[in-house]
């Protein structure tokens, strides 16, 4: 027995005599202070759980009432009139995040698969670090590029500088989640294809993108969800419209603009109608991030 | 040692490891790719065409900044550094002074950071710490619904809901108890800059208990471990073994919150009363150099005038990319730059 050489592996219990020491009991005040704390913790979950019940209730209990086939079919009515509804705005909307995708998904892949497949180095560092920094610039920001970039040229608003100011918006996302998702199909998958004689370049669109391709469309449907209820960079871009406008270079309407010019004018009927345009946002918007939730079963992208 | 298992023969070439069946999956869709000979030219233009698109985020950048100091060079060759030191805002005799809009931007973030760092931190360490398994995912999808609520409807609900709740009840009450401070008093409108404070509060807790929930989770579990084993109760071991080991990433998550209240627009625009005045109370009406964009940006007729506010928004745009690459730079520290570890 005393041989510890022997049993070392077997947790190694240290065999001279347990000395008789008094462990004090844990005094009334810190046993106090751990339930107090304990409470603390419930009761910030309830205060902030608590707005997110009361917004999605009020949206339901004002939005619903409001929604009808004029809401989802017709244009704006002018003050005054009852009735009409955003139905431009959802095409507009629609159209203008079309666009966005068209120009920020390509691209934001092609830079992902750059960081993960090429940038394993200082300039891929520099990309991750840059792409960090861009998705914090402030949306209104992007909306000011946009307007020089787009605008001021075309000399109008137009919903193709909507869709390049919310394509800014989602390149970095989508440059940042296509990367992790890429890095998650095993190198043995690459080296196989190699191995197969498989070019480079084939192996990563047909090899790798391919298997990492659930994740992926999950970083564009984030990144989607993201732009979907973007306002402040379509103030000076898409502008917004109360008519119906099918062409790209004309002000276009968007439901968050509709609902933002809706909230701050004084008639209860625009009121409304702005709380039924929340709730169509918000169900769109919510049932995209739920699809992505349960698409990828334990989130990898959780607080991404 | 003579009873262990004896080391596999030399010669006997090792199993065959089980096919998966996204293996045979691939293998089916190889096979049409072996066909013709491979030529380094597509791999070439291939891997040039990444890295272009990785430059393209960078030239992003370049050109963002491009565009707004050259929108802004009318206003700054006329004001220079007085602009932001200055409190006049008048279109009509085109002076302009970018004060306002800084107080008031850094007032109601300053604001929302008092309400939401203690109870998204409360969140967090709720999460990780003390829920049970079960509760988790569905807490940590809750607080992840607030983030994927648009501004506009925070904005919309703050006009509706909470600035009436503020006004009836809260506003008297703070002015009863505290309006001693100065900061608490003059007329309850609702609108002004609490109400901003508050919903900015409620739309940055998500992204700040998120980040704080991802760092904590690094904190070793021997960590905590270590101190339950010193006779620790669970709140002596989330203040020393896991609190203060997670220090740095926590600080990181509160910046990245302060970054993106300071960028925030729609729903403070619709809440803070744009009215351009430093006042010392919490109830009058201000500004916030991201609400003046919304507002103004449009409406701009004179040249100075849009080059005003172009200045305005480089302004907003530096502060928060500073505010951004500190906060990144932070969380980095502790969590080594690894992706987010999922708890649900």
């Amino acid at each position: 027995m005393p041989d510890t050489n022997s049993n070392s592996e077997a947790g190694g219990i240290p065999q001279f005599g347990i000395p008789e020491i008094s462990i004090p009991p844990i005094s009334r005040r810190r046993r106090v202070t751990d339930h107090v704390m304990t409470g603390v913790a419930v009761l910030t979950v309830a205060l902030v759980l608590l707005p997110l019940f009361a917004i999605f209730a009020y949206l339901v209990y004002k939005g619903i009432g409001s929604i009808n086939l004029a809401f989802l079919t017709q244009t704006p009515k002018p003050v005054g009139e009852p009735g009409g509804g955003m139905a431009n705005a959802i095409v507009g909307s629609m159209v203008i995040l079309s666009i966005a995708s068209l120009l920020g998904v390509p691209l934001g892949i092609g830079a992902g698969i750059f960081l993960s497949e090429y940038g394993r180095n200082r300039y891929g560092d520099i990309v991750r670090f840059v792409s960090d920094v861009l998705n914090g610039v402030p949306s209104i920001v992007i909306g000011i590029v946009a307007y020089g970039l787009v605008v001021m040229r075309q000399k109008h608003f137009s919903a193709l500088a909507g869709g390049v100011a919310l394509a800014i918006m989602m390149i970095p996302t989508i440059a940042r989640t296509t990367e992790q998702m890429l890095l998650l199909v095993p190198q043995a998958i690459r080296e196989a294809a190699y191995g197969l004689g498989v070019s480079r370049w084939r192996t990563t669109l047909s090899i790798t993108l391919r298997t990492a391709t659930s994740g992926v469309i999950t970083g564009v449907m984030l990144a989607f969800a993201r732009v979907a209820g973007e306002t402040a960079p379509l103030l000076f871009t898409a502008f917004g419209n109360q008519f119906w406008n099918w062409k790209t270079d004309q002000p276009t309407a968007a439901l968050s603009l509709q609902i933002f010019t809706y909230a701050i004018s004084p008639f209860d009927e625009w009121h409304r109608q702005a709380w039924a345009g929340a709730l169509v946002l918000i169900v769109l918007i919510v049932s995209a991030v739920a699809a992505v939730r349960i698409a990828v079963k334990h989130g990898t992208l959780a607080g991404a | 040692m003579s009873n262990q298992a004896l080391p596999r023969p030399r010669f006997n070439a090792p199993e065959p490891e089980r096919e998966s069946k996204a293996a045979l999956k691939i293998e089916a869709r190889t096979a049409p790719l072996l066909q013709g000979k491979v030529s380094e030219i597509p791999d070439a233009v291939f891997g040039w065409a990444m890295r272009l698109c990785g430059l393209a985020v960078v030239a992003l950048l370049g050109l963002i900044v491009y565009q707004l100091i050259l929108g802004s060079q009318l206003s700054w060759h006329a004001f220079g550094w007085k602009f932001f030191g200055q409190s006049d805002w008048n279109p009509v005799e085109d002076s302009y002074g970018a004060l306002p809009f800084m107080y008031g931007t850094i007032v109601s973030s300053l604001l929302s950071l008092v309400i939401a760092v203690p109870l998204s931190i409360g969140v967090a360490v709720f999460i990780t710490e003390m829920c049970p398994v079960g509760l988790r995912g569905i807490l940590s999808f809750t607080t992840e619904l607030l983030a994927a609520i648009p501004s506009v409807v925070y904005g919309l609900w703050a006009i509706f809901v909470l600035v009436p709740i503020l006004r009836e009840y809260v506003q008297p009450f703070l002015g009863k108890t505290l309006g001693w401070t100065g900061l608490f008093t003059g007329p309850p409108y609702g609108i002004g800059m609490l109400a901003a404070g508050v919903i900015l509060a409620i739309m940055i807790i998500p992204i700040i208990s998120s980040i704080t929930r991802e760092v904590l989770t690094v904190v070793p579990q021997h960590q905590r471990e270590a101190v339950l084993a010193l006779g620790a109760t669970r709140w002596e071991m989330i203040r020393m073994g896991v609190l203060r080991n997670a220090r740095a990433g926590i600080v990181g998550a509160i910046i990245l919150g302060l970054g993106r209240a300071l960028g925030e627009t729609m729903a403070v625009t619709m809440v803070i009363g744009n009215r351009p005045e430093i006042a010392k109370s919490l109830f009058a009406p201000g500004y916030t150099m991201a609400s003046v964009l919304a507002n103004e940006f449009t409406e701009a007729t004179g040249d100075l005038y849009l080059s005003a506010l172009i200045e305005i928004g480089l302004a907003l745009f530096f502060v928060t990319i500073v505010v951004n690459a500190l906060a990144r730079l932070m969380v980095w520290s502790v969590t080594r730059g690894q992706p987010a570890r999922s708890l649900a």
